[in-house]
């Protein structure tokens, strides 16, 4: 493949940053947000060609005898600090990066045109823009990375435009402290992120996926049964690198910053915090899952985090008042729905490594359709939030006949996401529950109950906003569906929502590159699920449906419960007292007296010693060229004195 | 005699025609002609640099194997080449002034000429052929030093580095007759090789040593062979200054690690390796020491400039093809770093003859451009990420760690101790630029259009050629390929 289009489509958004950030400022809001959508669309465009050849073109790099090839478009070395430490920049091609370019382009594409109605009155519009082409750049390199540390380096700069974007509203002190959190803990789990990278490439001696993931069993090799406190070093590499996913894809217990980013713009969170950057760590699982596959208790942690954050989640968000933080939780809940999924692939031991294609296939048809009906949502939130000034839904009520547009694509977001027949969320949960089955009947059963509660959940949300009872405030201010540029977006996304299911994805993406039927299992998963999300529904429809008084009596009948869901089962609390109460105030203290009276100390002395030999050694500039002559000889003639007295 | 070895010398040959039409152009025109001087020379030599650049270099010995033009030192004489351009451009101003202007073709010819010598330096794999290119790269600089005819500090600075500069001939001169007495009758680098280091080691070798090693480093500048710089970095041109500053240094860091490596490699753990760590602390230290108390700015870049010889001669601590090839890149980078400063002590001393450091505060508001620029240079010669001088550090410092022993560890520990002292003085001039409250003492001025372009080029250097390893990968590549000319003992 000709490696210009790769290259325009990193190149294009990076410009437009460029552009936007330094001139932004002389430029008027149209042409900001013109310059910034048409090159986005030219950046969609071109991935969309790039993808759509890797997938159909059927060339020799891309595809043999039906498997599907990894491909190094480029790779060119970077850094070259050592014969070892070579640091590559390049474009890796595969099914899971081509797939990534068509969700990020697309979702970003939307994300843009969408911007232009919701963020049109509001200062700051061109660096709106700016920041977003920033975002879009990264996530891009960080897709198609062929090596760890060109990931890691664009995972920082994902991290540095998603700080940038939630912290936007700069004026508010909210949005602020949600930026400075959401920065801090996922730079916290990329620690972790990084002493796994080392410790890997340590052993490997490479920092390249493919040479990593093409032979698993060869880096278990590598390691030599090296260990640390009872585990291989392989699982404490994988595991921490893991963290890093942990943490940007907001995983118990590092999930905390993510309902605080809703501070965001609503498409920043549609763009950065639903669909793309926190499934960077669902990626990062899948770019090295065949390593994962070679050490079984670092996959398995996966599952165990996943499976506990998946339904932490989903209870927090049955008690959340505000909508953007139900769709976070439900966020959270849903990625973590991949990460199970991920972690459940490994059930067919072929030759000593176990390796199955369904949970890696279900968990990134998942990625794939929860972007789109999660954006979809998003978006749709937006709209309400343009419309009635609040993020809360008791603001809300009956909107369904103020805004028809937004209450049809957010019911058809709704149906996708809780699984119903035949909307998109449906086959993909279907297959990632199938695979979860056939690891062990107890995930399978758990996940399930995971999404019977997300159809409750996501239910109880759509209830409250567009029936239960009309808000009294509507008279004085009558809410309207939003202008053209945010409802294309939506019906475009509800569309897709609708029937994005239908696609075969195991034909494209797989583990290993082989084509994968995909059957659904009625009688075992898929009836039983649909069940479970019915039932979710049913009960959701019972109790917020009409304005009753039902939800008090349930609320009232264990408090406790209720507000400690509300309150996100204490876990900001726990932060806080660790953070302030016992790292603060006793570490901090005695770091800051050390700091203050030792290092302070010493550099005091050593500026000290520094300036005073500057005033003693003057005398050696005399000004006086006999003087320089002198110094000239002897200092030669000295020189060989000393070294031939060392020498003998 | 067969002529068509000169056809190996293609840089020379560029230079030297360059030379010759300057010269031809500059006797012959009348005065109208001799305005578009200027212009002819800087394209003529711009040309020439592409040239040099990209004409393959013939990588074979010539003249019975006292001349080499390998791919190293074509790569060498590219960057200087790109140094020469950037002072060109930077001292079209001054070369037209009124006081100047009528003599300005001579300071393109003696430039050309020294770059000429320069060249011959760096190919040289014969002492002989050495000494010519070292004296004519020394001696038309005192001319070009005391070019302010009516200066009183442009004279005494040419005395003192003309007297200076005799004297380190002399004792070049006497050092290489005692390496005559012990290669058995040869001047060829590599029959020096030969001999050297065969029998024991003797106290009149080491004379030897030391006084090859006060020779350069009087070019060099390195402690304590150094004390010339100051006075004449101060008294001389600035352009001029700015030249001596980077490219007759860089020549010199290349023809020493060279003569060292090539000649003098046997005796590399027995002798000079202990003179050298010497003489790069005293260097590095010494620089740094008195450059935190100056407060003329030139002056202050004399001393910077002492210290960062040091830094580059750390490469050649390294005695390998890492070490030769970080040295270049750390030239490189020093060529813009340092002209990018020098650019601007320029423009600011020509607009309003201020040369203080206390002149420049608050400079941001009246010149924040320029103000700009200058905080890039300081901040890349002090080695701050993501300039490129960070990466040159880092890169020199790897080569010289890269043989394991603990002694050059410690004296990369050293090093990175006085790169904090440096960091410290560096950014008193950016501090006086844009935390000082004072109001500016230079009013706002605007910079003319070649030095604009000079600049802008050191800029751009600074910033893209850190991130962009195209520069080290061409010196890396072209010391790779060259490695067959240079003899190498089992370092």
């Amino acid at each position: 493949m000709d490696i210009t289009l790769p290259i325009l489509i990193l190149a294009i958004p990076i410009t437009m940053f460029l552009v936007l950030g330094i001139g932004g400022v002389k430029m008027s809001r149209k042409l900001a947000g013109i310059l910034g959508i048409c090159g986005l669309g030219t950046t969609a465009v071109l991935a969309y060609i790039v993808a759509l050849t890797y997938y159909f073109s059927g060339d020799a790099n891309f595809i043999i005898d039906g498997v599907r090839q990894q491909y190094q478009v480029f790779d060119v070395t970077w850094l070259a600090f050592t014969q070892r430490l070579v640091v590559n920049i390049g474009f890796l091609l595969d099914p899971i990066s081509a797939l990534m370019l068509i969700v990020i382009t697309t979702i970003s594409f939307m994300v843009h045109l969408y911007s232009w109605g919701y963020m049109e009155h509001e200062p700051g519009f061109q660096r709106y823009y700016a920041f977003l082409s920033l975002f879009t750049f990264s996530m891009l390199g960080l897709v198609v990375a062929t090596n760890i540390f060109q990931m890691y380096i664009f995972w920082e700069l994902v991290g540095v435009s998603s700080y940038l974007l939630i912290g936007f509203f700069y004026k508010l002190p909210s949005a602020v402290s949600a930026s400075k959190k959401a920065f801090i803990v996922t730079r916290f789990a990329d620690l972790g992120f990084l002493i796994g990278i080392l410790i890997l490439s340590y052993y490997t001696e490479t920092f390249n996926f493919v040479a990593m993931t093409n032979n698993p069993a060869a880096v278990l090799q590598e390691f030599g049964g090296a260990t640390f406190m009872g585990a291989s070093l392989l699982t404490w590499a994988m595991v921490l690198i893991f963290t890093g996913g942990m943490g940007k894809s907001a995983m118990l217990p590092l999930h905390i910053w993510l309902p605080d980013a809703m501070e965001g713009p609503t498409p920043v969170s549609a763009l950065i915090h639903a669909a793309t950057m926190v499934v960077a760590g669902v990626y990062l699982v899948a770019r090295m899952f065949p390593v994962y596959c070679v050490v079984d208790a670092s996959l398995t942690f996966v599952c165990y985090v996943g499976a506990a954050t998946a339904f932490y989640a989903a209870v927090v968000a049955c008690a959340q008042i505000d909508i953007k933080r139900v769709l976070a939780f439900s966020t959270i809940s849903q990625i973590a729905f991949m990460m199970v999924s991920l972690g459940c692939a490994y059930d067919l031991p072929i030759e000593g490594v176990h390796y199955s294609g369904l949970g890696y296939m279900a968990g990134m048809f998942h990625l794939f359709t929860h972007a789109m009906f999660k954006a979809l949502l998003f978006l749709g939130a937006g709209a309400l939030i343009h419309a009635v000034h609040s993020n809360n839904y008791t603001a809300m009520g009956g909107l369904r006949k103020y805004m028809p547009i937004t209450h049809w694509t957010f019911l058809i977001g709704c149906l996708a996401i809780a699984g119903i027949w035949p909307f998109a969320g449906f086959f993909s949960k279907d297959e990632m529950l199938a695979a979860m089955f056939n690891r062990h009947w107890f995930w399978g059963a758990w996940m399930m109950m995971v999404a019977g509660l997300t159809a409750f959940y996501m239910f109880r949300l759509y209830f409250l906003v567009f029936w239960w009872e009309e808000n009294p405030h509507y008279k004085e201010h009558k809410p309207h569906d939003a202008p053209w540029q945010m409802s294309l977006p939506l019906i475009i996304l509800a569309a897709v929502s609708f029937c994005c299911g239908w696609i075969d994805f195991g034909q494209f993406v797989t583990w290993n590159g082989v084509p994968y039927h995909i059957h659904i299992e009625w009688v075992k998963v898929a009836i039983p699920s649909l069940i479970v999300a019915i039932c979710g529904i049913a009960l959701a429809t019972r109790m917020y449906m009409k304005k009753n008084d039902l939800p008090t009596k349930v609320k009232n009948f264990w408090p406790t419960l209720w507000e400690a869901a509300h309150r996100r089962f204490y876990w900001d609390e726990i932060y806080m007292f660790i953070t302030h109460k016992i790292i603060f105030g006793i570490i901090c203290k005695s770091i800051a007296w050390f700091d203050r009276h030792v290092i302070d100390a010493t550099m005091d002395a050593f500026a000290t010693i520094t300036q005073k030999a500057s005033y003693a050694i003057r005398g050696m500039q005399s000004g006086s060229i006999q003087a320089y002559v002198l110094w000239y000889f002897f200092g030669a003639i000295i020189l060989a004195a000393i070294t031939w007295l060392c020498l003998i | 005699m067969d002529y068509s070895q000169f056809g190996s010398m293609i840089p020379e040959l560029i230079v030297l025609g360059i030379f010759m039409l300057v010269f031809l152009f500059d006797t012959f025109s009348n005065e109208k002609g001799k305005r578009i001087l200027t212009p002819l020379t800087t394209i003529l030599f711009a040309l020439g640099t592409i040239a040099i650049w990209i004409v393959p270099a013939s990588c074979e010995e010539v003249f019975g194997g006292m001349y080499i033009n390998d791919n190293a030192t074509n790569a060498i004489k590219a960057i200087l080449n790109v140094g020469v351009f950037i002072v060109f451009l930077q001292s079209s101003k001054w070369v037209n002034s009124d006081e100047v202007a009528i003599r300005k073709g001579e300071f393109y010819e003696l430039i050309l000429v020294t770059l000429f010598g320069m060249y011959l330096m760096v190919s040289a794999r014969h002492f002989l052929l050495f000494i010519i290119g070292l004296e004519s790269a020394s001696l038309p600089l005192a001319a070009l030093v005391a070019f302010n005819k009516r200066h009183y500090e442009s004279h005494e600075a040419a005395i003192k580095y003309i007297m200076t500069a005799v004297f380190s001939s002399a004792i070049l001169l006497v050092g290489l007759s005692f390496v005559y007495a012990f290669s058995g009758g040869s001047l060829y680098f590599s029959d020096i090789a030969l001999y050297i280091g065969q029998g024991e080691m003797s106290g009149l070798l080491l004379i030897a040593l030391a006084f090859v090693i006060a020779g350069i480093g009087f070019k060099l500048s390195l402690v304590p062979f150094h004390l010339w710089t100051a006075d004449v970095y101060e008294g001389a041109p600035t352009a001029i200054t700015s030249y001596l500053s980077v490219i007759s240094k860089g020549s010199a860091a290349f023809a020493f690690f060279v003569i060292f490596v090539q000649c003098f490699g046997a005796v590399y753990s027995d002798a000079w390796e202990w003179m050298m760590y010497a003489v790069i602390i005293a260097t590095i230290t010494v620089g740094n020491l008195f450059a935190i108390r100056q407060k003329n700015m030139k002056r202050f870049m004399a001393f910077s400039s002492v210290s960062q010889a040091g830094y580059i001669m750390l490469g050649a601590m390294a005695v390998n093809g890492l070490g030769l090839a970080s040295m270049m890149f750390y030239i490189f980078v020093y060529v813009v770093s340092n002209l990018g400063a020098f650019a601007v002590i320029n423009t600011i001393e020509e607009n309003t003859g201020k040369l203080s450091m206390d002149d420049y505060n608050g400079l941001h508001k009246s010149n924040p451009w320029l103000s700009f620029a200058m905080t890039l240079a300081m901040f890349s010669l002090a080695g701050i990420p993501p300039f490129a001088g960070f990466f040159s550090k880092i890169l020199i410092f790897t080569s010289v760690t890269s043989s394991n022993s603990w002694a050059l560890y410690m004296l990369v520990l050293i090093a990175l101790i006085n790169t904090i002292i440096s960091l410290y003085y560096y950014l008193l001039v950016v501090k006086a630029m844009w935390i000082s409250p004072e109001e500016p003492k230079i009013g706002t001025f605007e910079t003319e259009r070649c030095q604009k372009v000079g600049l802008w080029l050191c800029v751009a250097g600074i910033v893209f050629f850190g991130l962009v390893p195209y520069i080290y990968q061409y010196c890396y590549d072209a010391v790779q390929s060259s490695l067959g000319f240079l003899t190498f003992f089992n370092l």
